[in-house]
């Protein structure tokens, strides 16, 4: 292999691996602060592709009756549930995010769907119709059994991303689609052809870094939300309400999801299951990091990348099985230097 | 007569089937210091999760002229009511100064940087190890963690779970100082114990639980009096074994 | 109790015989049952590895693929007679699992079901992509079972193969874990700690459970392959893996008649999924995946202990063999006075915290020795040391006479150093002899195998006869058969001594044996420990009771901040300066 072709592969390893690294850290965080392996996470970033494609073909993209159906299905849920807290501030509350957000969002997308209003109209759409299923999946499936064990949690995650793949397969039909680079620009580095949309996904991941890293190291929300990962227990005692942050990381996880959708549509053909090959592979990253740390995730993410990238150049057929293998002794690696204590302690 | 600051009124508690606390009555009140004594199994700490909100209960709680039995744990934080737990229960993974701004999650910034200082004052030992991770301090000190940041939510009522728990009697006395001079300056407290002869030298007040109920209670000195008692729970000195 | 259960084997033998022949049930129900026996194999390997060791496996749908391609390749490249093949494929899967086990067992926490994730989804890769499987449509034509001309086609037939395996199965199953090693595995899952303080080789047990459990699943793939005469990646998955272990939730942890319920329940779900749903909704699709998933979170929300246990309550007790008159030889016990054990100038740092710092002293034989001191002294973790659960920074321990350098709690266990804990180790869901019985462990010597085939009831008695010795003389003889899980503290910590007595020790190691106890039930305990060493075995104790402490024991032993302070008679320690200085901060 020369360097041109290794440059290439370097390149295409760091442009997944940025949108890895996203999806990673929305991994990471929602563990964190909930001890949910968020195995579904995929589905939303495959999600938010196949709205803007949607969008830039001028139809009427499924999502918002998706996002409706959650919506009741959330509200449900906490009448069914909490019925005994319900009070006036409450109901009004769950009424307006659950029902009434879902059906204005229904009614906008229905309006500006066949105006073809332009790229950051789709993108923007796209990422407000995503990120409240977040905190919706959030409520329904896991804040009911937010005290099981993290096997508990990780046993109701794969629940969730199957019934959503059926959703998804329901909303979005078998087919796939790509979406428009977000730059059509181009430029040489030497031997290699750098592309706009490149440097695009690079710039909005460090951004988005940055400020993620600020946020949980500098604010009180955002330590707020690491010590309800921390003691449940003493996060509540302290006036936490460890519901709403469960809910915060799953808009946060979402949101991140969308964005990394948003940056992932230009570069492949996304099927309502691709979600699943990606949120794995994200998957890999976080636990290459340990679940705990972000710089050692991202990293993690941008040497699966590039993993893939080598791989599937050398032995594509075998690139899943090697890629899976690679976790292995990390995981032996991490249990000996790092040991998880368990809850129980 | 004002109104007692805590009114606790025939409050029931289960875990799952069993019945663990049954119509339990106690009072506190504004500016007093009560304990509730009892041997391991009494079912004080269920009171006092049940109390704080971090069990569901069938009864009456009042506090501060509201009943709060059916208000969210959080907003009895916000109301002023603290729990110091038996485990302490601290962010072992973050410094000592973020556990003590965290206990002020539900106060204003400023008032969060002036109780701090107040704290560090009170408790010097944290202002020494403010950046220390809290899962590295001893046993005493994380005591002074755990008080320290129920402090930080200015609490009217703080309720202490066993504070003398795994305690050498060196540091019991410190902490229990502690609780004098913050009774001092205007905090209730709620002190349930195992270990009764600490608490029955710094109460008004004393209940004693046995099996889930309030079997005796009245003044320390009446309490430290019965034989029966002194013989069964209250593992005073003395004992041969 | 005994009697009806022991007719559940016969009563089954008899309906799978009987039953699909009688024309009562129509060919797709049998087809069905089929598969529920299939997939109820590798839910009872499941239920005993997440139930009963502790690990949770989404990975153990590769193993059936191992069997099924092991028995296809054999059978259609090789022409090899299928029932020869069956040894064939349960030894690649025992190999294959020895190999991922001996990584796997050793993951903790979480890192193991993720561990498993990671595996089961790359063989699921690798058998879709290798040619000499067929890749993605894998391999088909594969030849019947047959009885001499006589092929098993039918489901009928097939069934009675399938259910016989499933009744096999169960009955291993069931004396694996009555026997010894299963005892020991039981308890791993509630805490590896006491286990191991009895000499249970932790990662060699988790190892034997999780190939059991492979093997089964293993076992299950050769029958399917031999019924479905064609294999294909596509049922070997993580999504199939997860399914197993709905199964095995859904059926209860460690519950083996819970695991069949659970196959029986998953597998009718599915089948009225794909008939109802196309017909409620109108048209095809992928629908059961949404409801497969909401069901699964629902049963996760509402039954995360499984179903059989809701149905038909906690586990019976076990019917131990009748003990029989004998005792295990005893140990010989060394003269009293005789030196014991020996710490010397022993060191313990984490980082740079000296938490134990050049302590000395010395234990004799017959004594009861307190080690006291304030909170963070440094007791707890000199106990630690002594017993092997942290390795010495410096310095040496010597139990009669031999080093004890780099000493595991399995050696300790074998030297005669029994213990208790301080925060009470004891498998809540084994009855109370059970628990007791785990002290003899190393006293025993029956292996999984032969537990299996029933040959270990003989040594099996012995081992009950010394568990009930033990509780009488602990005066708790009475709750021999209860649930551990439903007594009080002060009896589980007498429980606790038992078991140490039952390793026959020369010294006994309490950690805080008094903690929470009622007077009278420490003044039980104080009665058992000078019995105790009256027959001259030895007791080091850590405690906080002072009263408790200083009328039982010989000598006292003093630490403050990880150095030994004062050393002596209580009588002596009580008026020590240093001492009243270390707990009451000068004289009050």
């Amino acid at each position: 292999m020369d360097t041109t072709i290794f440059l290439f592969l370097l390149q295409d390893g760091i442009i997944n691996g940025a949108v890895y690294a996203l999806v990673a850290i929305a991994t990471v965080l929602v563990f964190a602060v909930t001890r949910v392996i968020l195995v579904p996470q995929g589905e939303f970033v495959a999600f938010t592709a196949l709205t803007i494609a949607a969008l830039e073909n001028g139809t009427m993209p499924s999502t918002p009756w998706l996002l409706l159906a959650l919506g009741v299905l959330a509200a449900a849920s906490e009448f069914i549930r909490h019925f005994r807290e319900l009070n006036l501030r409450r109901v009004v509350r769950i009424v307006l995010f659950d029902l009434v957000l879902p059906v204005a969002l229904l009614l906008l997308t229905r309006t500006l769907a066949p105006m073809k209003l332009g790229q950051v109209t789709n993108i923007l759409l796209a990422i407000a119709l995503i990120t409240p299923m977040g905190p919706m999946i959030y409520r329904i499936a896991f804040e009911p059994i937010a005290h099981s064990s993290v096997l508990v949690l990780l046993m109701a995650a794969f629940g969730v991303h199957f019934s959503l793949t059926g959703l998804g397969l329901l909303f979005f039909g078998p087919e796939g689609t790509g979406t428009a680079p977000l730059s059509q620009a181009s430029f040489s580095l030497g031997n290699l052809v750098v592309t706009g949309q490149s440097v695009a996904v690079l710039i909005v991941t460090a951004v988005l870094l940055v400020l993620f890293a600020l946020f949980f190291g500098r604010t009180l929300l955002g330590k707020a939300l690491r010590a309800c990962s921390s003691n449940r227990i003493g996060a509540r005692l302290v006036g936490i309400p460890t519901s709403a942050a469960g809910q915060i990381a799953f808009a946060l996880a979402a949101g991140l999801g969308a964005i990394s959708g948003v940056l992932v549509g230009p570069l492949m053909t996304v099927f309502y299951d691709s979600g699943f090959l990606i949120g794995l592979k994200a998957f890999v990253a976080a636990i290459l990091g340990g679940l705990v740390s972000y710089p050692a995730t991202v990293l993690a993410a941008l040497g699966v990348g590039f993993a893939e990238s080598l791989f599937s150049f050398w032995a594509s057929n075998f690139k899943e099985v090697l890629v899976f293998t690679l976790i292995i002794p990390v995981l032996a690696w991490r249990s000996v230097y790092a040991p998880h204590a368990e809850e129980t302690e | 007569m004002s109104a007692p600051l805590l009114d606790v009124r025939d409050l029931c508690v289960s875990y799952g089937r069993a019945q663990v606390v049954h119509d339990v009555s106690i009072k506190v009140d504004a500016g007093g210091l009560v304990t509730v004594i009892g041997s391991n199994g009494a079912g004080k700490t269920t009171l006092l999760n049940a109390i704080m909100g971090l069990l569901r209960a069938k009864g009456h709680i009042g506090f501060r002229d509201r009943e709060i039995a059916a208000v969210a744990l959080e907003s009895r934080v916000q109301a002023g009511l603290c729990l110091v737990p038996e485990r302490r229960e601290l962010f072992a993974d973050m410094p000592v100064e973020d556990n003590l701004l965290l206990g002020g999650f539900r106060r204003s910034r400023a008032e969060r940087k002036q109780t701090l200082a107040e704290v560090f004052t009170r408790l010097p030992r944290l202002k020494e190890r403010r950046q220390q991770l809290a899962g590295t301090l001893s046993g005493g000190e994380r005591q002074m963690l755990a008080m320290g940041r129920a402090l930080m939510a200015r609490p009217v009522l703080l309720m202490l779970d066993e504070p003398s728990l795994g305690l050498a009697p060196r540091i019991v006395r410190d902490v229990f100082h502690i609780l004098t001079d913050l009774r001092k300056s205007g905090v209730s407290i709620l002190l349930v114990e195992q270990n009764a002869r600490a608490a029955l030298e710094v109460a008004d007040y004393a209940y004693v639980m046995e099996l889930g109920a309030i079997t005796k209670q009245g003044s320390p000195a009446e309490i430290a009096r019965d034989p029966r008692l002194v013989e069964s729970y209250l593992g005073l000195g003395g004992n041969e074994y | 109790m005994k009697f009806s259960r022991a007719m559940i084997p016969g009563v089954c033998a008899l309906a799978i015989l009987i039953v699909p022949f009688t024309g009562l049930l129509p060919d797709y129900w049998v087809t069905l049952f089929n598969y529920i026996g299939i997939s109820s194999l590798v839910a009872i390997g499941l239920v005993l590895l997440t139930g009963v060791g502790g690990m949770t496996s989404f990975g153990q749908a590769a193993f059936v693929g191992f069997g099924a391609y092991t028995s296809a390749v054999l059978t259609l490249r090789f022409g090899i007679s299928p029932w020869l093949t069956l040894p064939a494929s349960l030894i690649v899967t025992m190999l294959v699992a020895g190999l991922i086990g001996a990584i796997t067992v050793r993951l903790s926490g979480h890192y193991l079901p993720l561990g498993t994730i990671a595996w089961g989804i790359a063989f699921f890769y690798l058998f879709g992509n290798l040619n000499w499987l067929g890749a993605h449509d894998g391999l088909a034509g594969i030849p019947p079972l047959r009885i001499g001309t006589y092929a098993l086609t039918e489901p009928r037939d097939y069934f009675v193969v399938v259910w016989i395996a499933v009744v096999l199965a169960v009955i291993a199953t069931q004396n694996l874990l009555g026997g010894r090693v299963g005892r020991a595995i039981r308890a791993l899952r509630r805490s590896t700690r006491a286990g191991e303080a009895f000499g249970v080789n932790t990662a060699a047990a988790k190892l034997m459970v999780f190939v059991y459990a492979a093997m089964l699943a293993g076992l299950a793939g050769w029958l399917y392959a031999h019924f479905q005469r064609s294999v294909s990646p596509g049922p070997f998955g993580i999504g199939t893996g997860t399914e197993y272990l709905l199964m095995a939730v859904l059926g209860g942890a460690g519950r083996v008649y819970g695991a069949i319920l659970g196959a029986a329940g998953i597998t009718f779900l599915r089948d009225e999924l794909q008939n109802f749903l196309p017909w409620l909704i109108g048209n095809t699709g992928n629908y059961e995946a949404i409801a497969f998933g909401a069901v699964l979170v629902l049963i996760l929300q509402t039954a995360s202990n499984g179903v059989w246990p809701i149905l038909f309550g906690p586990p019976p007790a076990p019917t131990p063999p009748k003990p029989r008159d004998e005792r295990s030889p005893g140990r010989a016990l060394p003269a009293p006075g005789t030196p014991l054990l020996r710490v010397q100038q022993a060191r313990k740092t984490f980082g740079g915290l000296v938490a134990v710092n050049d302590v000395d002293f010395e234990v004799e034989s017959g004594r009861i020795v307190g080690l006291i001191g304030p909170n963070g002294a440094g007791k707890s973790t000199t106990f630690n040391l002594i017993t092997g659960v942290l390795p010495l920074s410096a310095g040496q321990i010597q139990f009669e006479g031999h080093a004890l350098r780099a000493q595991t709690p399995q050696r300790a266990a074998a030297l005669g150093l029994g213990r208790t804990f301080q925060h009470v180790e004891i498998v809540a869901d084994m009855s109370v002899i059970e628990n007791v019985a785990l002290g003899a462990h190393l006293l025993g010597r029956a292996g999984p195998l032969r537990a299996i085939f029933g040959l270990d009831r003989s040594e099996e008695a012995l081992l009950f006869a010394d568990a009930r010795r033990q509780l009488e003389r602990v005066g708790l003889a009475d709750v021999a058969f209860r649930p551990a899980g439903t007594l009080a503290l002060g009896q589980l910590r007498l429980i606790e001594v038992a078991r140490a007595l039952c390793l026959n020790p020369v010294l006994l190691l309490l950690d805080e044996p008094a903690a929470g106890l009622r007077v009278g039930e420490k003044k039980a305990l104080a009665r058992l420990l000078r019995e105790v060493r009256s027959e001259g075995i030895s007791v080091l104790l850590v405690e906080h009771d002072m009263d408790f402490v200083m009328s039982l024991a010989d000598a006292l032993v003093v630490l403050d901040f990880g150095t030994k302070i004062a050393e002596g008679v209580p009588a002596a320690i009580r008026q020590d300066p240093a001492v009243l200085e270390a707990y009451l901060g000068g004289v009050s």
